[in-house]
């Protein structure tokens, strides 16, 4: 269990070096830098500015600087911005996208389990053709525009939900629905065929024979067992639900990370930019990780094949 | 006590009772004829083929049967209802709808295709080389992959495309810089498991080179996974192009895309639902026929399925 927790460590860490070190050269690649504006500055003004930001250090320094800075969780000024840093931005913005992105999680974990279980439990049945039909369509119908036609029919047409912004708890069902239905529909699918895969081992039968009710072998040989993929699919599925909130917030008004980062691509702010991505990739990749834990501790057998 | 000897006497030939068991009632069907056959059989596989063949045709002859053009602005005919002289109705520069969604279509299909057969390009090559190779090379190798498939995708997307510039073929170039990866395991693992297999030891002892096994036995074996794969990765591109231009990454105007054609109509979503109707039931629909297609092609695919 060390070694593969190691292992993954290793890999988290690399990657995340890469992302840094891309960012920061991806960065530099650009033309101009992030003072070049149509009405030049004075001179002066440049030149403190260049020294303000160390801007006037060679690549390798700046580089090095920017490492360390990481390290110490500094993301730096935003360019845009001019008086905040990257790190206040965070600080105040991302409450907003966590709270959004643990009820989608809640909802698209509890839904999908519920709905692969009866499909898998009522196979060929309707209850079955009816989940099935409606995960693919989750899995087809892009978050933007869905989040888009829930706006139109239940904010604007039916008026039972607020259209925007955030604050009180009717406002975020709509964002939720909409973010959440991608990972319902992929968490559906997966239970489905593992469960059916499951129920058709010996054991199931084994307990069946021996006189244990439908239900406790649903719940305690059936369902523990299938729930694996289920956890394996975790980790992409925080990336799915971090990614698409950048859309859904700014679709829905929410004053989340997510609109940040799309502000700051259209702005080119480029600093935000490189922050934001960094803090992203640390985020995500610290999910992963924990989910690839998580994975070999549930599975043995995982962390034996990968030694 | 009189020796017995065994005397042609003593034998009578037995009369053949089935002597028509071993011809062949049925043609033999080769692999691919079977997959076809349980393919058409499975109703919503075919629902999806025809979906996309109409797509396709609607791309290819759209176009032509409208008398406008995607990029000719009428600004006396904008925000036009959908009627008999615009099917589709116009956009806020009163071009027509019908048009640029048939662009639009022309656009994500190709990215959609030309994405997925770079992927399997440079993924059968990855995977491939990695699987005959073996040991350290097979090793450095996936680690690599390992690592690159760390990296949050569409991060790394979003910032190549503010560095790089927007366009069709930058998009094209994001999407396939981590899309491989998975293409390539997948064609690591079959590789790994047919290798063993008798059928090439045997093709071994017969004094086969590597070429030929590669060529001859193993790619064709691993086929069916390879274009599973393909038919789940186009709908992916299709909608991470929609995503990218419903951002304002994409595809640049005049030029339509079905997401930045969503993009502008979510902002009039209210007075003109129409401009946001069209390109968003385009896109839900193809990703719906694609998934469809490649779930059936997975279940025709599958030899365990068969009956």
């Amino acid at each position: 269990m060390i070694t593969f927790i190691g292992k993954r460590f290793c890999y988290t860490f690399l990657a995340l070096f890469l992302i840094v070190t891309v960012t920061f050269f991806l960065m530099k690649a650009i033309p101009g830098d992030p003072f070049t504006q149509e009405k030049a500055l004075p001179p002066e003004i440049l030149e403190s500015l260049y020294a303000y930001y160390k801007l006037n250090d060679p690549w390798y320094v700046q580089y090095g600087n920017y490492l360390v800075s990481i390290l110490h969780l500094d993301l730096g000024p935003s360019f845009a911005y001019k008086a905040r840093t990257v790190n206040e931005i965070i600080a105040s913005s991302f409450p907003v996208s966590a709270l959004l992105g643990l009820e989608a999680l809640v909802l698209s974990i509890s839904m999908g389990i519920t709905l692969g279980a009866l499909a898998a439990f009522k196979q060929h049945r309707w209850q079955d053709c009816s989940a099935m039909l409606l995960a693919v369509m989750g899995i087809s119908v892009p978050s933007f525009i869905l989040a888009a036609f829930l706006q139109y029919f239940f904010a604007i047409k039916l008026d039972l939900l607020p259209v925007a912004r955030w604050g009180t708890f009717q406002q975020t069902i709509l964002p939720t629905l909409a973010l959440s239905a991608l990972p319902t529909a992929f968490i559906a699918r997966l239970t489905r065929s593992s469960m059916l895969e499951v129920l058709a081992c010996d054991y199931i039968k084994t307990a069946r024979a021996k006189g244990l009710s439908y239900f406790s072998v649903l719940l305690h040989h059936t369902l523990r067992n299938s729930l694996l993929p289920v956890v394996s699919y975790l980790g992409s599925m925080v990336a799915n639900i971090l990614t698409g909130s950048f859309i859904i917030e700014k679709i829905f008004g929410i004053p989340g990370l997510g609109g940040w980062f799309i502000n700051s691509v259209a702005n080119r702010d480029y600093t935000m930019i490189m922050g934001l991505t960094v803090f992203y990739s640390m985020l995500l990749l610290f999910s992963v990780f924990l989910v690839d834990i998580l994975y070999g501790w549930v599975d043995p057998r995982i962390r034996v094949s990968t030694k | 006590m009189s020796e017995e000897i065994l005397a042609p006497e003593f034998f009578k030939p037995l009369e053949r009772e089935n002597a028509a068991a071993d011809q062949l009632r049925r043609r033999p069907l080769s692999f691919w004829q079977d997959v076809w056959i349980r393919l058409r059989r499975n109703r919503i596989a075919t629902c999806g083929l025809y979906l996309l063949i109409t797509l396709f045709l609607f791309a290819l002859v759209g176009p032509f049967l409208s008398s406008h053009s995607y990029h000719e602005t009428n600004l006396v005919l904008k925000n036009h209802p959908p009627s008999l002289r615009f099917w589709f109705g116009t956009d806020d520069l009163g071009r027509d709808l019908f048009t640029r969604t048939c662009w639009g279509a022309r656009i994500s299909l190709f990215v959609g295709i030309t994405a997925a057969l770079v992927d399997m390009a440079i993924g059968v090559l990855w995977g491939g080389v990695a699987a005959l190779l073996g040991g350290k090379a097979d090793q450095l190798l996936m680690r690599v992959a390992d690592i690159l498939y760390a990296i949050p995708y569409l991060l790394v997307v979003i910032m190549l495309m503010v560095v790089v510039g927007t366009g069709l073929f930058p998009i094209i170039i994001a999407l396939t810089l981590t899309g491989w990866i998975s293409m390539a395991r997948i064609v690591r693992g079959q590789l790994l498991q047919l290798k063993e297999l008798e059928y090439i030891q045997a093709a071994i002892a017969l004094g086969s080179g590597k070429a030929r096994i590669l060529r001859k036995h193993l790619l064709p074996n691993a086929m069916g996974p390879i274009i599973i794969a393909m038919t789940f990765t186009i709908p992916t591109a299709i909608f991470t192009e929609a995503f990218l231009s419903f951002l304002g990454l994409g595809v640049q105007a005049p030029m339509a895309s079905w997401g930045t054609m969503a993009s502008d109509g979510l902002s009039a979503l209210r007075y003109y639902p129409w401009r946001l109707f069209f390109p968003a039931c385009f896109i839900s629909v193809t990703m719906l026929a694609f998934n469809l297609l490649g779930d059936g092609l997975r279940d025709a695919l599958d030899p365990r399925l068969r009956k």
